[in-house]
Formats: C-alpha cells, sequence, structure tokens
C-alpha cells in the first residue's frame, strides 16, 4: 500500500533538514501509529505524503501502490485514494460546507472516470455519515469549517474523510483538541472505515487515540527517523516512560 | 495661490468642443437648461478632462485615456437599434421583467415595455420630452455631485434618456430593466436615466450596459430619488466590451426613512469610471452600496463613491471587493462625509481586493470626513493574495487547482454578493462571475 522509503526533506524556505531518512512500510488493512515528542516530523512527515509544496524530497521515494507519489499534485494523490486529516482544518468562510463536499466528490470521481453523484444520491450519503459523527444539518450549512469549535472541525475531517472513501488515510493528531466525548465520535468514525483494503497512518504525541484506534504497529519518530518500532504495547511503555530514551537515540 | 497652467487641449477635448458647438442648437430643453449647459461648458473649457492631478481622478486619468472622443452618436431605425440589441445577449433572459432599452443613448420607446409598466404604476417620458416639460429643474444633483467633470460633462451633451418615475405606494413585482446598449462603431453617448421611486413605493431596477466596441466613448448619469419610505434596488451591471471607454455617474438621493440598494458589478471596458453619490436628505434613511469588480489584461476599473450624511440618524454601509488579474488596474476611493448635525450617523466602508498576479495592481483611498461628535463611522482596507494554504486544503480534498482558486475567488467575493439579497440579481451576476472566472487561462 505504502512505501516510504529513505526519505529525506528539508523546508523549501530555508533548507532546514527535518526528515532524515524515514522507512515505513503499511500494508492494506493496517493500521500503523506514529508517537514521537514534539519536532520530530511528523506533521511535516503528513504533509509530505499529502502533497505541499513547503517541503522539498532530497532523497528517498514514497511509493503508493508501488508507484512513486513525489511528481503528483496534492488533488492527484487525493483521487489515488489518499486522505489527510488535518491537525488544523482550515476555515474558509464564503465556501458552503457542501458545495465543497460535492466539488471535492466529483473532482476526485471525475479525475478516476467515473460519474457524477447526483445530487440525492450525495445528500442521501452526506445525511448518512453526518448522523453517525453527530453532525448537525445545521453545521452543514456553514461555511466550511467557520465558527465550529476544536471537536466539531475533527468531526467534520472524518466526515469528509467517511465520503471520500480514501485507501489511505493520514490522521495528524487527530486527537488534539477534543474531550473525552469527542475522541470517542471521532474514533468511533474512524474504526467504521477500518477495513482490509483501508490503511491507516495515525500521527499522535498521546497513547490515549490509541485505547480507541488500536494500532497493528507503533513507530517512535525522533529527529527525522523511526528509531524504534514495535505494537501497540510500545505505546504503553511510551506513554509510562516518555520518549526520553528515543531521544538519545537519534543523535 | 496655486497656478497650475493648463497644458494644451488634446484631440479628444477639441473634439467635445466642436461637438458641443454643432450640437448645441438642438439639444433639448429650454432657456434655463441651455444656461445650465453653457455653464458646463466653461467650465469644461476652463479645467478640460479630469486627470491625475485633479484629486478626485487621480487613479483615473481620463485625459490620458482618451486619445479622441468620436461623434455623438445618431438614433439608429427600431430595425437596427433591434439589431444591435439582439447581438448584444440577454443578460437576464430568462428573468420576467419590464425592459426599457437605449441605443447608443437614444431611448427606443417602441422597443420597451411602456404600456405594461404604465399599467402598474410607472410612468416612462423620453429625457427629452422630460427635460421640455420640467427644465432645468429635472437637471439638479446633489450637491456632492455638482462639480464633478464627467457631470459636468454629461450635463452638457445630455440629450436622451429616460425618465422613470414609480408611483407612490406602487409594489412592482417584477424588476425593471434598463439596457444600454452601443453598436460596435466608435460614437460617443451621454444619455441621461432619472428614477424616480415615489413614496413607500417598491422596486427592483437592473442596469446593464452591454457591447460597444474600440473606441466607444460613454458617459452615462443615472440620477435615483428614493421617495419618503421607498424601498429601492438598482442592480448596475457593466460588461462592455474591451475597447470602451466608460463612464457612469450614479447619484442617489434619500428622502427619510428611504432604503437604497445600489450595486454595480463592473468587469466590462478597457477604462471604465463607476461613480456614486449619495446624498441623505431626510432621516432614519439606510443606503447599501456594493461594488463587483473584475479586472484582467489591461483594464483598467476604478470604483469611486462619496456619501454625504448631510442629515442625522442615517446608515449608509458599503462593501466594495475588487479582483485583479494580469496586469490590470483596480481603483477604489470611498469618501464619507458626516456634516456637523448628522448626529447618529452610521457608516461603516469595507472594501477588499484580491491580486492574481504579481502585475496586477490595486489603489485603494478610504476617506472619512466627520464633522459630527455623535456618530459610528468606520472603514477598511485590505489587499492580498490568495492564500496558499487555503488552496493546499482544497486540493488536499481531490478539487484541481484551477477549480480551488475559482472557489476562492468566489468565496472572496461572497460576501458582496448575499448582500445583494436578491435572487435574480445574484444568479445573474454569480452566472458573469463564474463566466469571468472559466475564460481565465
Amino acid at each position: 500500500m505504502l512505501e516510504i522509503k529513505n526519505l529525506h526533506a528539508r523546508i523549501a524556505d530555508d533548507g532546514t533538514e527535518i526528515l532524515r531518512g524515514v522507512n515505513l512500510t503499511v500494508k492494506p488493512g493496517e493500521v500503523h501509529a506514529i508517537m514521537g515528542p514534539n519536532g520530530s516530523g511528523k506533521s511535516t512527515l503528513s504533509y509530505i505524503l499529502a502533497g505541499k509544496t513547503d517541503y522539498e524530497v532530497t532523497d528517498g521515494d514514497i511509493l503508493y501502490n508501488g508507484e512513486s507519489l513525489l511528481e503528483l499534485s496534492p488533488d492527484e494523490r487525493a483521487a489515488a485514494g489518499m486522505f489527510l486529516a488535518f491537525q488544523y482544518p482550515i476555515e474558509i468562510p464564503g465556501v458552503a460546507t457542501m458545495t465543497f463536499l460535492k466539488t471535492a466528490l466529483n473532482a476526485q470521481r471525475k479525475a478516476r472516470g467515473e460519474d457524477e453523484l447526483s445530487t440525492p444520491e450525495f445528500m442521501r450519503r452526506v445525511k448518512e455519515k453526518a448522523a453517525e459523527l453527530q453532525i448537525t444539518m445545521d453545521m452543514l450549512k456553514r461555511p466550511l469549517n467557520v465558527g465550529f469549535s476544536g471537536g466539531e472541525k475533527k468531526r467534520s475531517e472524518i466526515l469528509q474523510m467517511a465520503l471520500l472513501e480514501p485507501s489511505l488515510c493520514v490522521l495528524d493528531e487527530t486527537d488534539s483538541g477534543l474531550d473525552i466525548d469527542a475522541l470517542k465520535v471521532v474514533s468511533d468514525g474512524v474504526n467504521a472505515l477500518r477495513s482490509p483494503e483501508r490503511s491507516f497512518l495515525v500521527i499522535t504525541h498521546y497513547q490515549r487515540l490509541l485505547d480507541h484506534i488500536v494500532p497493528d504497529v507503533v513507530h517512535v519518530l525522533s529527529r527525522g527517523r523511526i528509531v524504534k518500532t514495535g505494537d501497540k504495547d510500545l505505546a504503553l511503555e511510551l506513554e509510562k516512560n516518555g520518549y526520553a530514551d528515543y531521544v538519545g537515540a537519534a543523535a | 495661490m496655486n497656478m497650475e497652467p493648463r497644458t494644451l487641449e488634446t484631440k479628444a477635448e477639441a473634439a467635445l468642443a466642436e461637438a458641443y458647438e454643432t450640437m448645441r442648437d438642438s439639444l433639448p430643453g429650454g432657456a434655463g437648461v441651455a444656461k445650465l449647459r453653457t455653464k458646463a461648458f466653461d467650465a469644461f473649457r476652463a479645467a478640460g478632462l479630469p486627470h491625475r492631478r485633479v484629486e478626485e481622478w487621480k487613479y483615473s486619468d481620463l485625459r490620458a485615456r482618451l486619445k479622441d472622443v468620436p461623434a455623438f452618436a445618431a438614433r439608429r431605425s427600431e430595425a437596427d437599434a433591434k439589431a444591435v440589441l439582439a447581438s448584444a445577449g440577454e443578460a437576464y433572459a430568462s428573468v420576467e421583467r419590464y425592459r426599457l432599452v437605449i441605443v447608443d443613448g437614444h431611448y427606443h420607446p417602441e422597443l420597451s415595455d411602456v404600456a405594461a409598466l404604465a399599467a402598474d404604476g410607472v410612468t416612462v417620458r423620453p429625457f427629452a420630452e422630460a427635460l421640455a416639460a420640467d427644465g432645468d429643474a429635472l437637471l439638479d444633483l446633489p450637491a456632492v455631485a455638482r462639480d464633478d467633470a464627467a457631470v459636468g460633462l454629461n450635463a452638457i451633451f445630455c440629450a436622451d434618456g429616460l425618465d422613470l418615475a414609480i408611483a407612490d405606494n406602487t409594489k412592482l413585482t417584477k424588476p425593471v430593466e434598463i439596457v444600454h446598449v452601443s453598436g460596435a462603431e466608435a460614437a460617443s453617448t451621454g444619455e441621461r436615466v432619472l428614477i424616480r421611486a415615489g413614496e413607500k413605493s417598491e422596486a427592483v431596477i437592473l442596469q446593464t450596459f452591454v457591447g460597444g466596441g474600440e473606441g466607444t466613448f460613454s458617459n452615462t448619469l443615472t440620477d435615483i430619488r428614493a421617495g419618503k419610505g421607498a424601498g429601492l434596488t438598482v442592480a448596475r451591471l457593466q460588461a462592455e466590451a474591451s475597447g470602451t471607454t466608460h463612464v457612469a455617474t450614479a447619484t442617489l438621493t434619500l428622502a427619510e426613512e428611504a432604503h437604497a440598494k445600489l450595486i454595480c458589478a463592473g468587469i466590462g471596458s478597457g477604462f471604465a469610471r463607476h461613480q456614486s453619490f449619495v446624498a441623505f436628505d431626510g432621516e432614519n434613511a439606510r443606503a447599501d452600496l456594493l461594488g463587483i469588480t473584475m479586472v484582467r489584461d489591461r483594464q483598467h476599473v476604478d470604483q469611486t463613491l462619496v456619501v454625504d450624511h448631510a442629515v442625522p440618524h442615517c446608515e449608509s454601509r458599503e462593501i466594495f471587493k475588487t479582483v485583479v488579474d494580469d496586469g490590470a488596474k483596480g481603483v477604489f476611493q470611498g469618501k464619507i462625509i458626516v456634516r456637523p448635525h448628522a448626529q447618529k450617523t452610521d457608516g461603516q466602508m469595507m472594501t477588499q481586493s484580491l491580486l492574481l498576479s504579481e502585475n496586477a495592481d490595486m489603489s485603494l483611498k478610504p476617506e472619512l470626513e466627520i464633522f459630527a461628535d455623535d456618530v459610528q463611522c468606520a472603514h477598511g482596507a485590505t489587499s492580498g493574495q490568495i492564500d496558499e494554504d487555503l488552496l493546499f486544503y482544497l486540493r488536499a480534498r481531490g478539487i484541481p487547482e484551477k477549480e480551488a482558486r475559482t472557489l476562492l475567488v468566489l468565496a472572496f467575493l461572497s460576501e458582496a454578493v448575499e448582500e445583494i439579497n436578491d435572487e435574480i440579481v445574484i444568479e445573474a451576476f454569480e452566472g458573469r462571475i463564474k463566466d469571468w472566472l472559466s475564460t481565465e487561462e
């Protein structure tokens, strides 16, 4: 599904090196968690996967279903099945949520050579998924993410994910800013999407999220490299002992 | 005293002077009107066309723009006028409406829905007829507009146009469209349109400016008078051909408790100046001014407004959005004047521009002149580019770049569009906006 090979990347503007040789393989249906201290490169990795041009890949490759992603634009990656749930979902005043959802869904379908969804079918899908995520129609009438609370924004991200049905979901600190109830709703939303064909890369600081979204593999990212890989118990260990052991290991 | 030497008369100025000498004896109106025209002509002879050293015109140098001025257009035959009208296309084709047609500055009653309007409480007279009947009082304009150069030029030459009067308490259920269309041959036009909304009347007027060709020069004036308690929307859509020079003045006078909305979408012409003068004449009135400007290539489009709060307890709201692409230039000048006794005035002005290219140019000049002490007035002016983070977010959801940019430009304009609050106008304007965006390269 996803193969990251010796990935090196830096900030395009100032050349600061962030990723220093990341290797990672995610198979279909697997959930991988990436944990690590602040500044270890977790969010950068998610942005590079999605195709943000603020970063420059200097070495290595990202293969998605065997093909390199590096030359693809963000929208081409999305159409190919990549989805990034943003840590800070952006407010876009003037763009109605429903218009946005429909435009995104149909753009992806078009890129894949599929027919556009009819409005009634689109509405049916939105209503169904929104209800599962406790998103009211009133929220959907607002401009995209405008006036949404932190929790509402994260639920809105999961709604987009549910509608777009990607094959690789990258969740960048989806748990940040969520209270316990909201964490449950979001996690249930994610778990409902788990399938043998769909993989997840869950980026988080805290083990808490992984109680709900149970990973198959846990990686520790420190100073731009994966310094430790284990099963879900690794997350528990980190929760107890912190990152101190691994920060040194990467130096 | 700062004596500025008059530069040599330009070819365009000479042509205008000659046009007046040729036309003066045939221009409509009695002695009073003739005197007013002569006075305006003397002022024109002294000052010439407005240019960059005239503060109100500093960003839009009409003298430099006008290399020449073609002769004023003659009236066309009915068949000919019909053909010009048909070739221009309809902005409101699917809308049930009354239509009044002005071709090359000449009002064509035979192509207009005069009888239907009369049956519903609206009297329409050719402007020349109105001028003959009512004399120079008909040309009276609000104080803030009187000294403007383009207003003066219109006073000199206005020979045709129309006078539309909505009877008191008349509530029109269909909009009235006034089509100003020009043929493709270079010609000058300078019609005047008078819109008088009676007490407690309600109406939506759609003014569309279309057609024209290389060298066309139009200098129209629309004088809007909203009577006591009237509710009036005047939506102006300017989409003339790229070779035209378009100067359009709207004056708006509000009696007490009137609520008027003056909307201007400026998309066409190589050089366009849209100027609006608003005068509050009675208390508790409200004026909303909305502007949407979209320019590209080498276009120059100016939105200038002056709002004169001459009486207390009135509200004014201005939202002007400008999208500038390529090497085009946008201009916004907005002045709110609050006279000393105009207490409890509430005036809010906002202007924002979105620059889509490195060479796009925007000049913004908001001004507040407040002489009363118990007022609420504010203005805001911003100029920016498309936010790359927003663009990335949309693209990360699978929306291709061009489509994502279109969404963001629509989002930028949406605040002004929503305030229009009239489905017919919104639909027509959105159609134009989307056409504009889809032809973008």
